[in-house]
């Protein structure tokens, strides 16, 4: 026992050297080293978000669409706020005594010691007065912000717009905060990586009176902001202030492609608005008076508008028939006019039609003869359908083909499953589907679709995805772009479509109204058959017919006729695309177009 | 004989006034660190400060009734309470709740309860119990076994809980085995097994194995009578290590030169062991042997480190070592806790005043951090006294645990102070950055019932033992 209690000296020891250790460091730490003295007059550290200035978007001849403009947050710390001019503070920001109640409620209830956002998107100008009085208001200080700016009020749908995000997008990416923005739709959304940019932190030191006394470390552990990526659009900025002029007071959409490289150059849904609006504070109230607006100036017709195609879908039905040997470019078939069955042809023509004439004249019995021997060239009508409906969509018809714009549809292309649900298996055949060799029926396609189809007529077989973006800055577009899709028609039964294609703007009634001085535009009319008012006028084009550098599409709701506005407007954007102009002599025509309005949906015949 | 019987004249007040003004001064800055201009009332229990206050009376009401119990209650049901206590700390792992990580709260209600604070006084009575009963060696393998079953039954499922710190708690019961007989060798081996330890992680293996092979060769030269001995010595390391770099050259791959020097160290300490216990020279046997384990252990160090810790811990003992600085990440309570004592300077910046305290910028203000709040407050001038403090409950339980008639008393007493001094060091060195951020309570200083009640119940049962020292039992 005698060692054991001697042992007590080691362990008291231990204890002693530990104490004397502890006493060495503090006396170090709190007397001896300056380090922590540099904090020692009450500095804090304040963190303050930098936030990117977003991407600009300019159109294909880097004209600037999409900027940005300065605003400021003001933002409450509600523990540090004393006593102040409520009145002055209310003039200063314009709000209400019960607002400003509201709020400074709300933020402490998120955190007395956090900062919170008051209130949003102060302009410049208030903002440069309330600076100089904002010393008086203790806890409260600002951050500056960037909101959109539009050059004009082109391309709403197709450039979209930038809110807050949702507690949905907080939880699916941890990069965004409550009181972020985000794209909500367009190119905004479909970019939106690109164009935020990176937030960056800025570390400062802050006495307790919130005076700010430097930055944290010389900057050091600073995170500087990372400015979005501008992005050139493919858009033609200039074709799609022209393609809007022409569709003030009407309904409908216009959809130009690049046939070679399937860039869009001009998309349009009309009504349109303007961007605008749905920027900044005012944004919620406009948001909901664009929705409440029966015209649904919201919704994206050229991506997401149904429509059937009518006789512009006639070419493809040719293609297909002669590609299936199911008539050859000799075929001829009599039309008997109005008695014809059993689809009654509408058109005054010749008799009996070849391929060229009949797509000239749009001939239904020559385009139902057609469709009933591609139906009928395999052993039984199911197959022959499943043979056709393969061919269509081929040519993008019920596929999603909108690569980066944000909500694109499918559309409808009916299949033998459809049909079997609709008749029962084997209780169809040719006759039971015909509205489908005249573009009706169940078909539904989106204008996008349609001027893809377009551009295919014009590259003869082919197509780019249609796309919006040309380049991003300092990145790469997506490769999918340059894939080549082939459709399954050989090059050569092109020509007699095309020539088809181009008499029908030079021979018939078109000539007077649609053909294009020194350019060969090829082009297809439809008469869209409409239950609730007057039926629409469709148009799909290509132009120059050598070496095409653009294809459209034109939907005009309530148009009566394809060849009344859907062709004209269509050359009239061909014509500026190509010349940068319109010919003197078809000023009058281009008026007419601009002034009609066809908000009712019943015009006279 | 009265004087004897009467506990109250036997108590050893000092102690008890110790233990006031701990608890005192704990709850000044739990008030501090609490402190909001919103409720300023002391009796406020939505606050900390006031239901610190409520577990501070009920610590009292707890204290009163121990000293007031008779002793041999202590004595009887030590394995009865131990029985007990493992079986809430077994029961915590399916019903506790989760906090910081680790499942060791009971909660009814808003109230929390952490058996495994209670478990150090039942586990320091069943070792006084076993460790005083009549004829008990404590270097028999039975006994060192059973021990070793008393300590680790409770450190195994604290670990089971994920709670690390408080598991470590455990291991200062050496302390008390060493006091009680254990050999010094265990208390040398384990110095040197933490010294390796962090030396294995800061140091390069280069200067590492340099330092010890030097180390090693001076305590040769202490313990050589004869000068040519230890240059047989010298010579056997130097020709193995010349052996493997001269082989290094004709091998294609190149190793690098601690790799040698190891293999050198080891081949050379293999040949001197096998000479040294021919010729039965004991003291070369066993430096010789200490040379190869350390070397054995630190190049396990490295492995062991990477596969077997968990990722937070090695960032934490990474932070601490200053192997990597993560301001944000692991680093961040550190520094910012460094801060705040370092802005205190000499006599701190006054009661209330604190502003690294007052922006939340310390994590676990109240808790694990309260030092934080006197260091800055109450600068040098308050963390010397604290410490001073400190220092003189432990010396007093040394000093009154050595006054003890019986075994039993005197192995509670040690275990009560060892366990309080490991709080001690580990709580306010993990503040100054002196130890890796092991969260466990400062002594009667934290907020929280579960660790004021659970120390307060460890010091008094001590108290009471002392109180009644004269009696045999």
């Amino acid at each position: 026992m005698k060692v054991s209690s001697k042992r007590r000296f080691v362990v008291l020891a231990v204890f002693g050297v530990i104490g004397l250790i502890f006493i060495i460091s503090l006396f170090r730490l709190q007397v001896l080293d300056p380090t922590y003295k540099q904090y020692a007059t009450n500095n804090v550290l304040r963190e303050v978000t930098q936030y990117p200035a977003r991407g600009l978007v300019f159109d294909r001849n880097g004209k600037l669409l999409v900027y940005n403009k300065t605003a400021y947050d003001l933002l409450i710390t509600p523990r540090e706020v004393t006593k102040f001019d409520t009145t002055l503070f209310c003039n200063l920001l314009d709000i209400s005594i019960e607002d400003l109640d509201v709020g400074i409620k709300k933020a402490t209830k998120y955190s007395p010691y956090k900062p919170s956002i008051l209130i949003k998107q102060i302009s410049p100008e208030r903002f440069a007065v309330l600076k100089e009085q904002l010393y008086k208001f203790q806890g409260f200080r600002t951050q500056s912000r960037t909101l959109r700016e539009y050059s004009t009020t082109a391309a709403a749908h197709a450039l979209g717009y930038v809110g807050e995000v949702s507690n949905r997008d907080i939880k699916k990416d941890k990069y965004y905060k409550s009181g972020d923005y985000i794209g909500v739709s367009g190119i905004e959304k479909t970019y939106e990586k690109q164009l935020r940019g990176v937030k960056g932190v800025k570390k400062n030191l802050v006495d307790v009176h919130n005076r700010l006394q430097g930055s944290y470390r010389d900057g050091k552990e600073d995170i500087p902001a990372q400015i979005g990526k501008n992005i050139t659009s493919t858009l033609d900025l200039d074709l799609q202030l022209y393609a809007e002029q022409l569709f003030q007071n009407k309904k409908g959409s216009v959809v130009a492609i690049e046939p070679a490289t399937g860039e869009v150059l001009a998309i349009v849904s009309a009504p349109t608005y303007d961007p605008g609006l749905l920027v900044g504070r005012v944004r919620g109230k406009n948001y909901s008076k664009l929705l409440a607006d029966t015209l649904k100036p919201l919704f994206n017709r050229s991506l997401q508008a149904k429509y059937p195609p009518g006789s512009t879908f006639k070419p493809m039905n040719v293609l297909i028939g002669l590609q299936e040997h199911a008539i050859n470019t000799n075929s001829r078939f009599t039309c008997s006019g109005k008695d014809s069955r059993p689809i009654r042809c509408t058109h005054n023509h010749v008799t009996p039609t070849n391929v060229v004439q009949a797509i000239r004249e749009s001939c239904n019995a020559f385009l139902w003869n057609t469709f009933r021997a591609i139906i009928n060239n395999s052993k039984t009508s199911a197959e022959g359908f499943n043979a056709w409906h393969d061919y269509v969509a081929s040519f993008g018809v019920g596929q999603n083909i909108s690569s980066d714009f944000s909500n694109g549809l499918k559309g409808d292309l009916p299949t033998e499953a459809d049909y079997n649900k609709i008749y029962g298996k084997g209780h169809w055949n040719a006759l039971t589907v015909r509205s489908l060799a005249i573009g009706q029926g169940e078909l539904g396609v989106t204008p996008l679709q349609m001027a893809n189809y377009g551009a295919i007529l014009a590259n003869r077989g082919y197509y780019f995805k249609p796309h919006i973006i040309k380049e991003i800055e300092n990145d790469t577009i997506s490769q999918s772009f340059k894939i080549k899709h082939e459709v399954q028609i050989d090059k050569k039964y092109f020509e007699p479509v095309i020539e088809g294609m181009s008499q029908t703007v030079h021979n018939t009634n078109l000539v007077y109204t649609s053909k294009i001085p020194k350019i060969e535009m090829c082009g297809k009319t439809g008469t869209v058959e409409n239950n609730h008012g007057s039926d629409h006028s469709v148009f799909v084009a290509f132009a120059p017919r050598e070496n095409p550098e653009i294809a459209i599409f034109v939907y005009v709701e309530n148009g009566v006729w394809g060849s009344r506005y859907a062709a004209p407007m269509a050359s009239l954007m061909v014509e500026r695309y190509l010349t940068d102009s319109i010919s003197t002599r078809r000023k009058y025509i281009e008026k007419r177009m601009i002034d009609a309005n066809l908000l009712n949906p019943i015009q006279p015949k | 004989m009265a004087k004897r019987n009467n506990i109250w004249a036997n108590i050893d007040w000092i102690t008890i006034l110790l233990f006031m003004l701990l608890v005192f001064m704990g709850w000044l800055n739990i008030y501090a660190a609490a402190y909001n201009e919103e409720f300023q009332s002391i009796f406020d229990t939505s606050q900390r400060y006031g239901k610190q206050l409520i577990w501070i009376g009920a610590a009292f009401v707890f204290a009163f009734t121990i000293l007031i119990i008779d002793t041999n209650f202590y004595v009887f049901f030590s394995y009865i309470l131990y029985g007990i206590l493992i079986f809430l700390l077994i029961l915590v792992l399916f019903v506790g709740k989760e906090i910081n990580g680790a499942r060791s709260w009971f909660t009814i209600g808003s109230f929390g309860f952490q058996p495994s604070e209670f478990m150090k006084f039942a586990t320091a009575l069943v070792l006084a119990r076993y460790m005083s009963t009549f004829g008990f060696k404590i270097h028999k393998l039975k006994s060192l076994g059973i021990i070793a079953a008393i300590i680790f039954t409770p450190v195994i499922f604290i670990l089971l809980q994920n709670d690390t710190g408080s598991a470590l708690v455990y291991f200062a019961f050496v302390l008390v085995l060493y006091r009680e007989g254990l050999s010094g060798i265990v208390l040398f081996v384990g110095s040197l097994i933490a010294i390796l330890f962090v030396l294995a992680l800061v140091i390069s293996p280069l200067t590492l194995y340099t330092v010890l092979t030097g180390v090693t060769l001076l305590v040769f030269l202490i313990f050589s009578t004869k000068l040519v001995q230890f240059g047989r010595v010298f010579a056997a390391y130097l020709i193995s290590t010349t052996l493997f770099f001269v082989l290094n050259l004709f091998v294609e791959k190149e190793y690098s030169f601690a790799d040698i020097l190891v293999a050198g160290s080891i081949l050379g300490s293999v040949v001197i062991l096998l000479i040294s216990l021919q010729k039965r020279l004991r003291n070369y046997s066993i430096i010789s042997l200490v040379f190869l384990g350390s070397i054995m252990f630190t190049l396990s160090v490295d492995y062991g480190f990477e596969n077997f810790l968990e990722s937070h811990h090695q960032a934490r003992i990474n932070e601490l070592l200053g192997i990597e600085s993560d301001l944000l990440g692991a680093g961040y309570n550190v520094n910012q806790s460094k801060i705040a004592i370092g802005s205190g300077g000499i006599w701190g910046k006054g009661y209330l005043k604190g502003t690294q305290t007052k922006f939340d910028f310390v994590p676990e203000q109240s808790t694990d951090f309260i030092f934080c709040t006197v260091g800055e407050e109450w600068g040098f001038a308050g963390t010397s006294v604290v410490i001073a403090l400190f220092l003189f409950l432990l010396m007093r339980l040394i000093w009154l645990a050595e006054r003890q008639r019986s075994g039993f008393s005197r192995i509670y007493g040690y275990s009560v102070a060892v366990i309080l001094f490991f709080h001690f060091m580990v709580n306010i060195g993990m503040t100054i950055g002196l130890m890796p951020v092991i969260g466990i309570p400062l002594p009667f200083f934290s907020y929280g019932g579960s660790s004021l009640w659970s120390f307060t119940i460890l010091l008094f049962i001590f108290i009471r033992l002392d109180a009644s020292r004269f009696d045999q039992f």
